[in-house]
């Protein structure tokens, strides 16, 4: 089923959680909803599942509006950060609970209840915990059944607040693995919150970057992070080098290197990521030359500080291959050269 | 493991020198005894030191057996009202943000803090012969103060900041991610209330509800002033004690006392059955979650 979000504003006392934000799903999307913290994008989720009322704005599943239909008749799945298991019960009556509840004419069996449950601990690969209790369980299991619980009322969209967010690094990276290969199994409508650009980038369709309670920019995660629309999309999708300049004639300075400026601005910015500069001894034209001050070892990277006249301290990132052909030592003079770079007019 | 090896470096380190730990649990035990033991011990020995016909026949003796009867009707009223009450203010200011809030949680510790004879004075004032609404009761044959009513108002009022007292903390700490995920699975509020709400705080309940009983049964001041230690009509037990004392009729009154004492005894003994419950509960869930991770 699609979502449609049209001009939303959600306001908390004095503060615009949500701007005027408007968004289209498509029906069996896995959508990112992606920004810093405060950014609004935990109260879209909100929104759009009903826990939160706009102030003003609608919101359509399937074209229709359902705006101001209660939470419990809109269909949804959530997915809580913090899981939000029901403590007393099994793992077991957690999932059975959405069909328990139901009214008596549309409650399955209890037969069927059960087929169905155990059909849905099978799919998030959990059958043999069915008889424990939430805090028997390791956060990634306990995050596993809250999505089959969810799954368990047939939910026509799928909504996911930080669903890894309370993980460790390597759970994390299962899950979101697993998740994506479940969302390729079920093709539920689903949209999850995420600060986490790693993970956006890697589980979903579409990437939505979220900044101030605004779209910053929506495309897939090769677009955002190929073409970033805006100074903001390029920072927070990983990390970047900025040289402030002065225009001249179209082109930004940097040293002795030059970039085409596309905008007619006197000052400009211009963005390298660590990963897309080369390194050189020879002092070769465009190239921009500076002093190695660290190197410090990141796993399979190696991380140069390396320190430029007139700018800040400039981060490059190597393999350790390259790191070990060029051999690069502390305090030697090197030649920078960005192999890809990206000019935003400094207002 | 390791939190034996703490406790073992923390005794060395941290501990004072042996007769200062003599003299305080020392100094302890002995105000204990001297204001709690010795009083109860002599209430169950002035009780029953005449022998047990005695202390029988003060028990059964008509104007006690209403005094008890009362006492247990007053209890079993004030106290569901209690419940409802407690955790309905409970869960308002826990799970919802409005107008006023820091307001009602002052309120609600509002029968903590006046005396309970100015409780039983308000009510007096109200519903008394000369009160703001005397007249009209009397009119229309209602009668509160003098009367169960009026008592029932007061042990309410005494009451009321148990349950919610209990609960308020307890239902802050566990939020309402839980309420929220079974709306959206398509519960209705009150499903939501007995199957998620009720079973998370139920020894928090049952803990308030414990203190509040003892304090209903015992409650002296307010009652006193608005019973009007009519015998055998609004004599609650420790009304009827007074009355006794004031006779000279020692034997029973401290038999009608030791009925209070029983019932503080078998509290503490409830309460701390509680506290264990809720203790070996939360041991039991850290244990499982060291376990899983």
């Amino acid at each position: 089923m699609s979502i449609e979000i049209r001009n939303i504003v959600k306001t908390f006392g004095e503060f615009k959680a949500l701007n005027d934000l408007s968004l289209n799903v498509e029906s069996g999307e896995l959508v990112a909803l992606l920004g810093p913290s405060g950014c609004g994008k935990t109260s879209l989720l909100r929104v759009i599942a009903g826990l939160e009322t706009p102030d003003s704005g609608q919101i359509l599943f399937h074209g229709e509006d359902t705006t101001d239909r209660h939470v419990r008749e809109r269909q949804v799945g959530f997915v809580f950060q913090h899981y939000a298991l029901f403590r007393h019960m099994t793992v077991f009556e957690n999932v059975a609970f959405g069909l328990r509840v139901r009214p008596k004419s549309t409650r399955p069996s209890d037969a069927e209840i059960k087929r169905k449950v155990h059909d849905l601990l099978q799919l998030v690969q959990l059958d043999w915990l069915a008889d424990r209790y939430p805090a028997q369980l390791s956060g990634g299991q306990r995050q596993r059944i809250a999505l089959a619980r969810a799954l368990a009322v047939e939910p026509k969209v799928l909504l996911l607040d930080e669903p890894f967010g309370a993980l460790d690094t390597k759970v994390r990276k299962e899950l979101r693995r697993w998740l994506r290969r479940l969302h390729d199994e079920i093709h539920v409508t689903s949209v999850f919150v995420t600060h986490d650009q790693e993970e956006a980038l890697e589980v979903a369709d579409r990437v939505v970057v979220m900044n101030k309670g605004q779209i910053e920019q929506i495309g897939s995660p090769s677009e955002v992070y190929d073409t970033p629309a805006s100074p903001f999309v390029y920072q927070f999708l990983g990390d970047v080098n900025l040289f402030q300049s002065r225009v001249h004639e179209g082109w930004a300075q940097v040293g002795s290197a030059k970039f085409a400026a596309t905008e007619t601005s006197e000052h400009a910015t211009v963005y390298v990521r660590p990963h897309e500069i080369d390194l050189s001894r020879i002092a070769t034209p465009g190239a921009i030359s500076g002093t190695i001050t660290h190197i410090r070892l990141l796993g399979a990277t190696v991380r140069l500080e390396v320190e430029v006249p007139d700018h800040d301290v400039v981060e490059v990132e190597l393999t350790r291959e390259r790191q070990q052909e060029g051999a690069w030592q502390v305090a030697e003079t090197v030649y920078l050269i960005p192999r890809e770079a990206k000019v935003y007019a400094t207002v | 493991m390791s939190t034996a090896i703490n406790n073992l470096n923390n005794k060395v380190v941290t501990t004072e020198s042996a007769w200062v730990r003599y003299l305080l649990t020392g100094l302890a035990l002995l105000l204990i005894a001297i204001l709690l033991i010795v009083p109860l011990l002599s209430v169950f020995y002035e009780a029953l030191h005449q022998g047990w016909g005695l202390y029988k026949d003060a028990l059964i003796e008509s104007d006690a057996l209403s005094a008890i009867q009362l006492t247990l009707i007053v209890a079993a009223i004030s106290l569901p009202l209690n419940l409802v009450f407690g955790v309905a203010a409970a869960w308002a200011i826990a799970k919802f943000d409005f107008k006023g809030k820091s307001i009602l949680v002052t309120l609600i510790d509002l029968p903590f803090a006046v005396s309970p004879v100015v409780a039983g004075l308000i009510y007096v004032l109200l519903f008394g012969a000369h009160g703001w609404w005397g007249a009209w009761l009397m009119d229309n044959d209602i009668k509160i103060i003098f009367a169960v009513p009026g008592i029932v108002l007061a042990t309410v009022f005494v009451t009321f900041p148990f349950v919610a007292r209990e609960l308020i903390p307890l239902m802050e700490a566990q939020g309402s991610d839980e309420e929220q995920a079974a709306l959206v699975l398509g519960a209705s509020g009150w499903q939501t209330f007995w199957h998620v709400t009720l079973p998370n705080i139920k020894w928090g309940l049952l803990y308030g509800v414990i203190l509040a009983n003892a304090r209903a049964m015992g409650e002296f001041g307010a009652v006193s002033v608005i019973s009007g230690h009519i015998r055998g009509m609004t004599n609650t037990i420790p009304l009827h004690v007074e009355i006794l004392y004031n006779e000279y009729n020692f034997v029973a009154a401290f038999a009608c006392a030791s009925i209070l004492a029983l019932l503080a005894l078998l509290t503490l003994a409830l309460k701390s059955y509680v506290e264990w419950r809720t203790e070996q509960q939360a041991i039991e869930d850290r244990k499982h979650a060291i376990e899983a991770v």
